[in-house]
Order: C-alpha cells, then sequence, then structure tokens
C-alpha cells in the first residue's frame, strides 16, 4: 500500500520506477503482481485520435478605442463571442465560412476549427476579424488584425469530451460506400474501423475510475493539465466483462491546459471526407499504483477488451442499438476480423504509435520529477448510465 | 524474354510535348511492355504518366534514351503519390483502404505505418481517406 504523498516523494527525488500500461504486462508476469506492486510507483497511459468535443477559449486583449465582439472568426471560422468582451471560444468542428460542407457529397472538408487550432499551437500568425454593434464603453464595430498564440493573454484548451473509455467498431452493412466520423465505410462489410488505444487507454486502464478523477493531473498535448469533470456522456454504468472492463463506450474524462505548452505534433487537424473537421490530440494519463488491485488493473491486455461492432448505416442513425458482435482489440490490431464468418479488413482511428510515444514521454517526465501526481479531489460518478433526447409533442 | 526488368517511371511533360505518341514508340520500337497507373496528359497542358516499363536492361536504357530526345523529365525515383512523413500520425486508417499493402504496419510492437512506394498503384484512396491530410498527389 502506498499513498500519493509516498509516490510524490519518490518522482520528486527522482527515484520513481515508472512502466508504461505496454511495458507492465510483461512485468508483472514475470515478477508476481505483490513484488512489482511494492516496486512499481507509476503506470503510464495515454491515446491519441480524434475528439470532437474540443475548443479553446482564447483572450486577445483590448485594442484601442475597446471592442465587444458580437461575431468573430479566425481564419474565416466562427468562434463564439456569447461570452466576455474580447474572449472567444472556439469549437474544433466549425466549418469555415463559405465551405460547401456537403453540398456536393462528400465534402472535403478541408479546414476548419481544430485546423486553427493546430495552427495557433504550431505558432503560425492568424487572423482575426470582429464585429460588434458598439456601445458607450466599448465604441469600436469592426476588427481586422493578425496575431499569434504569443500575442493572446490566454489560451486554454478544453476538451468537454476525452478519453473515451471503449469504442464502437464501425461497419456499413448497406450497398453503398457511407463517410462517417469513423471514415469511409465501404459497402456490404468491405472494411471495419475503430478508435482506441486498448491496453493503453486510460481509462481501460483504470475500469473503475479508483485513481482517475476529477484534479487528476494529466499530460495534454505536452502541456501539464487536469481533469476538471467527469466527460460529456460519462457513463460509468454499461455492460463489462467478467473483469470489470467496459463493452462500450463507457466512462469519459473532460480535460484542460495551457495552449501555450503544448507541442504541435499532438494537436492535429483533421477532415473527414463527408463528415466535417474535427481535432485530434495526444492525452497522457499517470496512475499511482496505490495497491495490488490498481496495478492488477493496468496489465489489462488487448485480447480482454472487446469493443462492439456497430453498422453505421442504419443501427447506429436510427439509435436501434443492435451490437452485430464483440471483438477484442488483438483481433482488430490483427489487422482482420471475422464477423459472422466472413473475414473484414481493419483500419484505426486511434494512433497506436502516437499513444505509447505519449506513454514515453509522460514515463520519462515522471522519472525526471518533472511531472508530479494530483490526488483527485472528487471521483467519477460510477453509476451514471446514458439518457436519450426524447422527442416531445409540447411542453408538458 | 531473358533478364527482364520492371522500372516505374513518373514522366513529366511540357505542354508542347503532350500531342507526341511516346508511348507508342517506347512499345513498338523499344520492344517495352508499358503498364500505366495514372495520366493527365490533356493537350494545350503539361502533362504527367506513371507507368511500369518491363524490358531488358539494354532496352529500357534505349528506351529512356529515346524520351530524353523529347523535352520530356523522367522520375525514375519520385512517385506521383507521396506521404508527408511531418503530417501522418501512423493510425492506420489508409491501410484497410490500400488495396496493394503499399500502406501497411511495419513493426508489431509500435505499430508504425510503412509506406512501400514500389507496391504503388496509385489509386489515390490514401489520399481520399487520410484525416490528416498525409497523403498527396504530384498531379
Amino acid at each position: 500500500m502506498k499513498t500519493y504523498q509516498q509516490i510524490n516523494e519518490k518522482i520528486a527525488s527522482g527515484k520513481a520506477v515508472v512502466l508504461t500500461a505496454d511495458e507492465i504486462i510483461d512485468y508483472v508476469d514475470k515478477k508476481g503482481l505483490e513484488t512489482a506492486a511494492e516496486e512499481v510507483d507509476v503506470v503510464t497511459t495515454a491515446t491519441f485520435g480524434p475528439m470532437c468535443s474540443s475548443g479553446c477559449f482564447l483572450n486577445f486583449g483590448h485594442s484601442a478605442p475597446k471592442i465587444r465582439m458580437t461575431e468573430a472568426w479566425v481564419e474565416d471560422v466562427l468562434v463564439y463571442t456569447g461570452i466576455a468582451a474580447v474572449d472567444v471560444y472556439l469549437g474544433a468542428t466549425q466549418l469555415r465560412h463559405g465551405d460547401p460542407a456537403n453540398m456536393y457529397p462528400p465534402g472535403e472538408f478541408r479546414y476548419g476549427g481544430g485546423h486553427v487550432i493546430e495552427d495557433l499551437v504550431a505558432g503560425k500568425t492568424l487572423q482575426l476579424f470582429a464585429l460588434s454593434y458598439g456601445t458607450d464603453d466599448y465604441p469600436r464595430r469592426e476588427i481586422r488584425t493578425y496575431f499569434t498564440i504569443k500575442d493572446l493573454n490566454q489560451a486554454i484548451m478544453v476538451n468537454p469530451r476525452n478519453c473515451y473509455q471503449n469504442y464502437n467498431v464501425a461497419i456499413n452493412d448497406s450497398d453503398r460506400t457511407i463517410y462517417t466520423y469513423m471514415g469511409a465505410l465501404e459497402p456490404r462489410r468491405e472494411n471495419a474501423s475503430y478508435c482506441s488505444a486498448g491496453q493503453l487507454s486510460p481509462l481501460l486502464n483504470d475500469p473503475h475510475y479508483d485513481t482517475i478523477g476529477v484534479g487528476t493531473r494529466v499530460w495534454l498535448a505536452g502541456a501539464h493539465g487536469h481533469v476538471y469533470a467527469e466527460g460529456t456522456q460519462h457513463a460509468g454504468a454499461c455492460e463489462r466483462t467478467a473483469d470489470g472492463v467496459p463493452m462500450e463506450g463507457a466512462g469519459t474524462l473532460a480535460l484542460t491546459a495551457d495552449m501555450k505548452q503544448m507541442r504541435p505534433e499532438f494537436v492535429r487537424g483533421v477532415s473527414f471526407r463527408g463528415y466535417g473537421v474535427s481535432l485530434a490530440v495526444g492525452v497522457g494519463v499517470p496512475i499511482p499504483i496505490l495497491n495490488p488491485g490498481v496495478l492488477k488493473r493496468t496489465c489489462v491486455r488487448d485480447r480482454d477488451i472487446m469493443a462492439p461492432v456497430t453498422d453505421y448505416s442504419s443501427d447506429y442513425p436510427q439509435k436501434t442499438g443492435r451490437v452485430i458482435a464483440h471483438v477484442s482489440y488483438e483481433q482488430l490490431r490483427s489487422g482482420e476480423i471475422e464477423i459472422e464468418g466472413r473475414k473484414v479488413t481493419v483500419g484505426s482511428l486511434s494512433s497506436y504509435y502516437k499513444a505509447l510515444e505519449i506513454a514515453n514521454l509522460l514515463a520519462d517526465e515522471v522519472r525526471r520529477g518533472d511531472f508530479l501526481l494530483a490526488e483527485p479531489s472528487a471521483p467519477l460518478p460510477k453509476d451514471r448510465a446514458m439518457k436519450p433526447l426524447e422527442i416531445r409533442e409540447k411542453a408538458s | 524474354m531473358s533478364d527482364t526488368v520492371t522500372k516505374k517511371l513518373m514522366l513529366f511533360f511540357p505542354k508542347c510535348e503532350c500531342e507526341k505518341p511516346i508511348i507508342y514508340h517506347l512499345v513498338k520500337d523499344y520492344d517495352l511492355i508499358v503498364n500505366v497507373y495514372r495520366a493527365k496528359v490533356t493537350p494545350e497542358e503539361e502533362g504527367y504518366l506513371v507507368l511500369d516499363v518491363t524490358g531488358t536492361e539494354d532496352h529500357i536504357n534505349n528506351g529512356m534514351d529515346f524520351l530524353q530526345t523529347f523535352n520530356v523529365t523522367i522520375n525514375t525515383t519520385g512517385k506521383g503519390v507521396t506521404r508527408d512523413e511531418q503530417r501522418c500520425t501512423h493510425c492506420g486508417q489508409c491501410v484497410s483502404h490500400c488495396p496493394t499493402g503499399a500502406l501497411s504496419i511495419g513493426d508489431g510492437a509500435t505499430r508504425e505505418v510503412v509506406y512501400n512506394e514500389a507496391d504503388c498503384i496509385e489509386c489515390l484512396a490514401c489520399i481520399r481517406v487520410c484525416p490528416f491530410g498525409a497523403c498527396a498527389s504530384a498531379f
């Protein structure tokens, strides 16, 4: 048994034993659970993938004379101004002004909010254009200027939903190609697409939220941030395997960190043909090995994690809830799964390569004593299920 | 045929060479088997042609010499489809769409996506499906 304080003291003295969620599996096999739990202080987990629920708050500072922005665009991408005078919220899935979207399907969606966020972190010069109705204290009616992230007072990323605990495997049962946020899906189950780091993924290594909670310090694209709330659509009450591993989406985390500290290679705009734009971000979450039980759950393997295969041509859009089959991440990573007796080639949206890189970068930071753990101030809810949206005829 | 080899070429045609039957001469006069992957040769505009030529070393060399007599740029290494290493995140989305396995998961441990240009038939599927815009076409 260890406490957060004891682990942090070891980290601060540069003596902490840190392994990635990938390495810990063989280590525990070799040393045994009890011995390993004594020796290992931290296991690092990570994921890198598209997370549509991403955005950032920017503060521009005041021009002379001042403006209270009521409509604003950064690189022609609309930002939300229904907050303080020169604060804006830039969302990852916002399209660029004039983008034809799916007018001539499938749309290309080459540039949008996610790309603006990428360019901002990369230090590029961006254009701000804003309008206002003008007030006595904020008389300016229009502004056009150019800025980089260094000119901003604050650039704070928020991911109201990140680190989905598990996720669907998408296939297409129809007879035409469909374009989704899971990528292009060829007709008649020609290909499948999944999106999880599997055995490296943060919440799959802490399935009951024993250590990851509100206040947990995380590595977000290279910056040190934290979990500020449960993520949107967090639903801990879900179908689980005998070992407690969720067999569907389940838990999520809401994350935030300072974009000025981020590394551009872990903040990347994405374009989904026929669907839209989004943002892929890299996240690393350290798990403190407080006891053998916590360690045991970080030893989860791809073969023990099951994902639901879902038809995105009908079942997903119509919300039927039908799951065609469950397949393991070991099967998914082999590049081919078998569904109802037929082989289907598999592609991924989540980058295991980048997730592994992040888990190692975070492990190095903890070993060097540069990344201390934070004890959660509140746990994530365990028993909440996902509610649907009812369509009502009238207000009752 | 003895000792035949296959070479993948990308030809760039400046505006003035587009209307000459260059491929015809490669087949007829230099005894080369030609397999065109992709072509964009429009009269009055510059054009590109990506193809395999198969034949003896001598025939290929003679054919290349013939091509050199025109104002055609021959690229034997660079291909029509490229991958930007900086933009690729190795997610693996392209792998299930690539019909020849030119894009594949190389190392099982790191799951790095490798691009073997020699196997690329320039179907352009990767360009359509890559969310990160890592794949691009020269034309």
